[in-house]
């Protein structure tokens, strides 16, 4: 690990150097959002075949980044490349060519609610391929059956529990194959047995496909059981990173107090505000 | 003087920000109609939006169009009984349907029933992510969701209207003819003598066919351009409405006052 950065924080560690073994690579990344700045110069790299995660307290720009590795949004400096092409150069329709090889969990599913399990599952085939409807049909019940879910297939959206529309999500974000799959806090209000079950098909697809998955979680003990490597970011930057193993015996305080859960430390507990006596006091008012 | 800049300030951000709403709606709408051609050549989805706006649609239309017409029917024939001229009930009855009532109530019902639950629908739908979802699977959700939703309304609305002002004749019928005993063959026959298809039921048709367009593009747009919270759609739904109603009843005198200039 690295020593403190220009502002003072700890542990900034040096990125990993450029190879074509990454699926994808982010340089120097900014992102403002209403004059105000959300990511101030990441660097990742992600290399093939392997689940990281992203890690950091809430509204720290976690999705912001996935966001902006997606294509959907512009940043304002640097780069993100996947598979060597620059994303922010695209075009709309390069941005949608990409987007066919990746595959993306919502937070909450986002399963379209007008469509059964099965169409939901068999929207991305047939929109992009022209196969016929047996083998859509097949396709489908293979990827149910992966989650566990080909019982399901004939029920609406809003009769499945939290982690069976996780599940069913999970089966159409890999519908197509695709070679980088992108999670967005998939664990969010899970019962402990569904936070398991979907940890474990996370790093059980991964691993039958051959894609490249990227986790923007806050779970860290689910994380710490099945990614590879995990970066940690406050306040727009990357603070910490490395494997489960480096985690778990960190000496680095942002990463200690992450994964204690402790409430005060570099993340601090109190919003920068006047002195309390002072303001009791009644000297400060507004 | 600080007091004075206030309201001034805030006035004009007002309407700085209307017009940049506007000028974003009118880009909308042009994405939409670049869009059509593809959409449409999918025509399942739009058929199922036609019948979501139109199909279930029917039952407030017809049972609206009948009333307005038994309504129509009784004042017609109290006003025309009063210089003998009761056998014109039909033709006061068509007239007032095909040319302003038709198209303009049907507009407005259609307004309040269909384009509400667009917005709604595409609101809930931007508040669930799934327009998200459909984007990060490189399906643009103005060509899936919207354009077949938009054309599935301007399509309905003519028709809808068209079935009001025939249930609307009816109703006018059956109050002047069955019940007060108005002589069934002049209520049809000056009728058909008065109403001009061209300058009357064209015209008609021709307005309901600018309200579809513009109910249809407000509701559709409010739905994707609400705030994706509970607070956002249901506050989406309310301009649909208001926005609606304001813009069928500013047309109606613009497209009135270009197709009727008292020559028939």
């Amino acid at each position: 690990m690295a020593g403190p950065d220009e502002l003072g924080r700890p542990g900034v560690p040096f990125p990993l150097p450029m190879s074509c073994d990454n699926l994808v690579q982010i340089d120097n990344l900014q992102f403002d959002y209403g004059g105000k700045p959300v990511l101030q110069g990441i660097n990742m790299r992600i290399p093939r075949g392997k689940v990281v995660a992203i890690m950091g307290g809430s509204g720290c720009g976690k999705t912001t980044l996935l966001r902006c590795i997606g294509g959907q949004l512009r940043p304002s400096a640097g780069q993100v490349r996947v598979d060597g092409a620059v994303v922010n150069e695209m075009s709309q329709a390069q941005i949608y060519a990409l987007r066919r090889r990746m595959g993306m969990l919502f937070q909450f599913g986002a399963l379209f609610t007008d469509l059964s399990v099965f169409d939901n599952v068999a929207f991305p085939l047939r929109e992009h391929t022209d196969l016929p409807e047996d083998l859509v049909r097949d396709l489908v019940l293979m990827k149910l059956q992966a989650v566990g879910l080909r019982g399901a297939r004939d029920l609406m959206p809003n009769s499945l529990s939290g982690g069976m529309a996780r599940r069913v999500a999970l089966a159409r974000a890999v519908a197509l194959d695709p070679a980088l799959i992108m999670y967005d806090e998939p664990f969010t209000g899970l019962d402990p047995i569904s936070l398991g079950v979907i940890g474990q098909l996370i790093r059980r697809l991964n691993d039958a496909l051959g894609a490249t998955s990227i986790m923007v979680t806050h779970d860290i003990q689910e994380s710490l059981l099945i990614v590879d490597y995990i970066y940690f970011i406050s306040g727009g930057r990357v603070v910490a990173e490395g494997t489960p193993e480096e985690i778990r015996h960190s000496t680095d305080p942002f990463v200690h107090q992450f994964v204690q859960a402790e409430a005060d430390g570099p993340v601090p507990f109190h919003m920068p505000a006047p002195p309390f006596a002072q303001e009791l006091m009644g000297g400060a008012r507004g | 003087m600080a007091d004075l800049l206030e309201p001034l300030c805030r006035l004009g951000s007002q309407v700085v920000e209307r017009i940049w709403r506007l000028g974003y709606a009118s880009r909308f709408f042009v994405a939409v109609l670049l869009n059509s051609g593809a959409a449409l050549r999918r025509y399942p989805l739009t058929l199922r939006e036609i019948w979501f706006s139109g199909v279930l649609s029917l039952i407030i239309i017809l049972v609206s169009g009948l009333f307005v017409g038994l309504v129509l029917g009784m004042q017609g024939y109290e006003i025309l009984q009063r210089y003998g001229s009761a056998e014109q009930l039909g033709t006061m009855v068509a007239l007032s349907l095909l040319r302003e009532l038709g198209p303009v109530v049907a507009a407005l019902l259609f307004a309040s029933r269909a384009g509400s639950a667009i917005t709604a629908e595409i609101g809930l739908m931007k508040a669930t992510e799934q327009l998200k979802a459909m984007d990060m699977m490189a399906v643009d959700p103005v060509a899936r969701v919207v354009v077949p939703r938009f054309w599935g309304g301007v399509i309905s609305m003519p028709l809808l209207a068209a079935m009001f002002s025939s249930m609307g004749i009816f109703g006018g019928w059956l109050i002047g003819v069955v019940v007060i005993g108005v002589d069934d063959g002049s209520f049809w026959s000056q009728m058909q003598s008065a109403v001009d298809f061209r300058y009357d039921v064209w015209n008609g048709i021709l307005k309901s066919l600018v309200f579809g367009v513009a109910v249809s593009l407000i509701a559709v747009f409010e739905g994707y351009d609400s705030a994706p919270t509970a607070e956002g759609v249901s506050r989406a739904i309310t301009r649909t409405v208001v926005t609606s109603a304001l813009a069928i009843l500013a047309l109606d005198f613009v497209l009135t006052s270009f197709m009727f200039r008292g020559t028939s």
